[in-house]
């Protein structure tokens, strides 16, 4: 998994039907890296420090159901306690 | 598996719920020098490692989940192992 904050949202009318009804959040990894689109499984928004678990992994988030995914956001980060400091 | 440093604890309130009752870790890996070596990333804990430790960690979806004790969960790192010695031959 790694750090991410939540940037934005992307919407697709058109996608698989695995998709529908999901929220497809825009993720910049932290503290520097890409942004990428992750499927929401925890009621992330805009603005946010989330971790995102990517690969096959990703989709067992939403079993039963097969969402097509490889990085969802499974948790919302409160805070960040670093040797002894707090980020 | 890769040799690491515990840097940093985690706290969410809102998570995945195989991730309830873990411990979520911030890892860091390291080289054989033990200088910072990549990014960091977060780590379900799976042997009470804490923050400063020299750990194993594994970064693949089947081998963390075993050692977490969820299989078909979303996680895709955890830590494995307390290191207590690396000797180079």
């Amino acid at each position: 998994m790694y750090l991410g904050k939540v940037i934005g949202r992307v919407v697709c009318t058109v996608k698989d039907e695995g998709l529908h009804a999901r929220t497809m959040l825009l993720v910049r990894r932290l503290p520097n890296g890409p942004a990428v689109v992750a499927i929401d499984a925890v009621g992330a928004g805009a603005g946010e420090t989330v971790y995102v678990c990517r690969g096959r992994e990703a989709a067992f988030a939403f079993k039963p159901q097969e969402v097509p995914t490889e990085a969802t956001v499974v948790a919302i980060v409160d805070r960040i306690e670093r040797e002894g400091d707090q980020l | 598996m890769i040799i690491a440093r515990v840097v940093g604890n985690i706290v969410a309130t809102q998570k995945e719920q195989t991730h309830e009752g873990k411990k979520i870790l911030l890892v860091q890996p390291l080289d054989l020098d033990n200088q910072p070596a990549g990014d960091v990333f977060v780590a379900l804990d799976a042997v009470g490692a804490g923050v400063g430790d020299r750990v194993l960690a594994v970064q693949e979806g089947f081998s963390a989940m075993t050692s977490v004790g969820h299989v078909e969960s979303p996680i895709d790192a955890a830590v494995i192992g307390v290191i207590d010695l690396v000797e180079l031959a």
